[in-house]
């Protein structure tokens, strides 16, 4: 049977249109979605910010939040640090070793650990013990009207539940990622020395002509950023946190993955600023201290 | 009652002697997205008065309830608390006006973390009146007045009945002796003893306290004790043209003379063929409560 070659045309035509207005309208969609939910979460911060300077905290509100992000936290940090540092001695120990430079192992173990997996594992390891939690207890009172409870008792939810998280993530995550860094250091040196045979000496004074201070402070400055963001997202998917048990698990789940890939980009783009600040005083490359 | 509350109250002018209704709404309209919940309700509740809300689940009822205390902003017409649109009130005077409400919420919403007199003691704290030693009277007082013992004190909430805890609840709203007490759904969920306590209470409360309440519930034999008038409502998207979402408004005794099949239906708990055909026929889906949840959070989001 003979067909219109032009109608099949349109048709065609008619199709990859339909299926190419379908593809805008849902991308469109994830857009205009994505866009929105930037702006509530922005939006979310001035709220919270307000608050933390008009008006103080309460200890009570503010010390469990401390304890449970800064005194909890601590083991978990440092056992996670101290794996880490090991890791790395055995990753990088037979590389050097072929070249003869084994006892460079301290500079790159603890360059690695101050300026790069301190910080962003410390923030991790917040995100995914602390972050979740808070998704989670705030997306429980979100739904068990206890958030309404404290509305109408006339307290503000972002002030009574929002700030002393937020204060207690950018005030304490400095000290654990040092406490990271540390044991990280600890680690690397006890697997190099102790078990892999690297000379003691050498090691040390690698680690210090290598290693400054300004290594050291970028990451303690790069972690008050991740502190605040695992802060904001955590408290944010808690509010917004949907009916049910269901909805609180998401929340949780998605707190720790926003928080976690936010870490990962805030990391690059700190990273780009810090490294721009150090060549632009230090074109050298001086030590900052 | 304690006297230096009420003292430190009337001190700070918050027990104003004005018109005969402690609430008013005008015109009240809610509405989530597309969907309307509450379409030009006009109620006012006057003093000293106890109302019942009725009506069927996703009617609006406790959207009502949420709009009087501030919880909801309304699309559009007023809530006016003691003459004062609450709507319009800034944050000090919201708060002010807060600590002249207490809500009793459908699961008594009581904070997990805390113990039960942390909860019963939060709004004193919110306030700052009083402190000490008259604090810790007055929470001893409020949890006997509920039938609680003392010993209470120290559990947390997950550790006591559904009974306790609404009863912890309504220690916690009456804490400040709030001139307007709002529940929602104080017997749902009960055994029948249970409810008849709580609707003791509800009776005890009025009388010992010169406090205005309003209940939302679905427990008729509750409306009929405990109050002196009933509203019922009618979900806004099963109403005809022209038609009011308040179906019955006047006193329990009228319930039974009313004319309106879906009143009578409703307070002799019959779906009647009519609604049966609409849920399984047709799949009429606003028969059930709406999933408004994401209306809801935005609409507070912009309140706040």
């Amino acid at each position: 049977m003979a067909t219109d070659p032009y109608v099949h045309s349109e048709t065609l035509q008619g199709r990859i249109m339909k299926g190419l207005v379908r593809v805008t309208n849902a991308w469109g969609g994830v857009a205009v979605q994505g866009i929105l939910t930037l702006g509530d979460i922005s939006l979310f911060t001035l709220q919270m910010l307000r608050w933390m300077v008009t008006a103080r905290p309460k200890r009570e509100t503010l010390m469990p939040n401390f304890y449970s992000v800064g005194v909890l936290s601590l083991p978990v940090v440092a056992l996670t640090g101290t794996f880490i540092g090991m890791v790395l001695a055995i990753q990088s120990y037979h590389q050097f070793k072929s070249i003869g430079m084994e006892t460079r192992l301290g500079a790159v173990i603890n360059m690695s650990l101050v300026r790069e997996l301190g910080p962003v594992l410390a923030a991790t390891m917040l995100a995914g013990r602390v972050g979740s939690a808070m998704a989670a207890v705030i997306g429980t009172m979100r739904v068990t009207e206890q958030i309404d409870a404290l509305v109408s008792m006339g307290a503000n939810p972002i002030h009574y539940l929002v700030v002393p998280r937020f204060m207690a993530c950018v005030l304490l995550i400095p000290a654990l990622t040092v406490m990271a860094d540390f044991m990280g250091i600890v680690g690397g040196y006890f697997y190099s020395v102790i078990v892999l045979g690297v000379d003691h000496a050498q090691y040390l004074r690698n680690s210090r002509d290598f290693v400054g201070s300004f290594d050291l402070f970028s990451g303690v400055f790069k972690s008050v950023f991740f502190g605040a963001v695992i802060a904001i997202i955590s408290c944010y998917r808690g509010f917004h946190c949907q009916p049910g048990a269901d909805g609180v698990g998401r929340a949780a789940t998605a707190a720790f993955v926003q928080s976690f890939v936010m870490i990962l980009v805030l990391d690059i783009v700190l990273n780009l600023f810090l490294d721009a600040i150090y060549f632009t005083i230090w074109p050298s490359g001086a030590k900052l201290f | 009652m304690d006297e230096s509350i009420v003292d430190q109250l009337a001190r700070d002018g918050e027990r104003s002697q004005s018109p005969t209704s402690i609430v008013e709404t005008d015109r009240l309209t809610v509405q989530f997205g597309r969907q309307t919940i509450l379409k030009d309700i006009s109620i006012s509740v006057p003093r000293g008065q106890t109302v019942a809300i009725i009506g069927e689940s996703g009617c609006g009822k406790t959207m009502l309830l949420k709009s009087i205390v501030g919880l909801l902003k309304p699309t559009s017409g007023s809530v006016r608390f003691d003459g004062q649109d609450i709507n319009l009130l800034n944050d000090q005077d919201m708060t002010a006006t807060r600590k002249r409400l207490g809500f009793v919420f459908q699961n008594a919403a009581l904070f997990d973390s805390m113990t039960i007199r942390q909860n019963v003691e939060f709004p004193l704290k919110q306030h700052g009146v009083p402190k000490g030693k008259q604090a810790n009277r007055l929470i001893v007082d409020r949890l006997a007045e509920v039938g609680l013992p003392s010993n209470v004190m120290l559990k947390k909430p997950a550790q006591l009945s559904g009974g306790m805890r609404k009863r912890v609840g309504l220690a916690r709203a009456l804490i400040l002796e709030p001139d307007l007490l709002l529940y929602d759904e104080p017997t749902t969920g009960l055994d029948p003893i249970m409810s008849d306590i709580i609707n003791e209470l509800m009776l005890r409360t009025r009388k010992r306290y010169p406090v205005t309440s309003i209940i939302v519930t679905h427990d008729m034999h509750s409306a009929r004790k405990v109050a002196d008038r009933i509203i019922m409502l009618h979900p806004f998207s099963r109403l005809k043209s022209g038609e009011s979402q308040v179906l019955f408004d006047d006193v329990p005794e009228m319930l039974d003379k009313t004319r309106d099949r879906r009143v009578k239906q409703f307070v002799h708990g019959e779906a009647g063929e009519r609604l049966m055909e609409m849920l399984l026929t047709k799949n009429d889906g606003d028969l059930e409560t709406p999933n408004l949840y994401d209306s809801i959070r935005r609409n507070e989001g912009e309140g706040e």
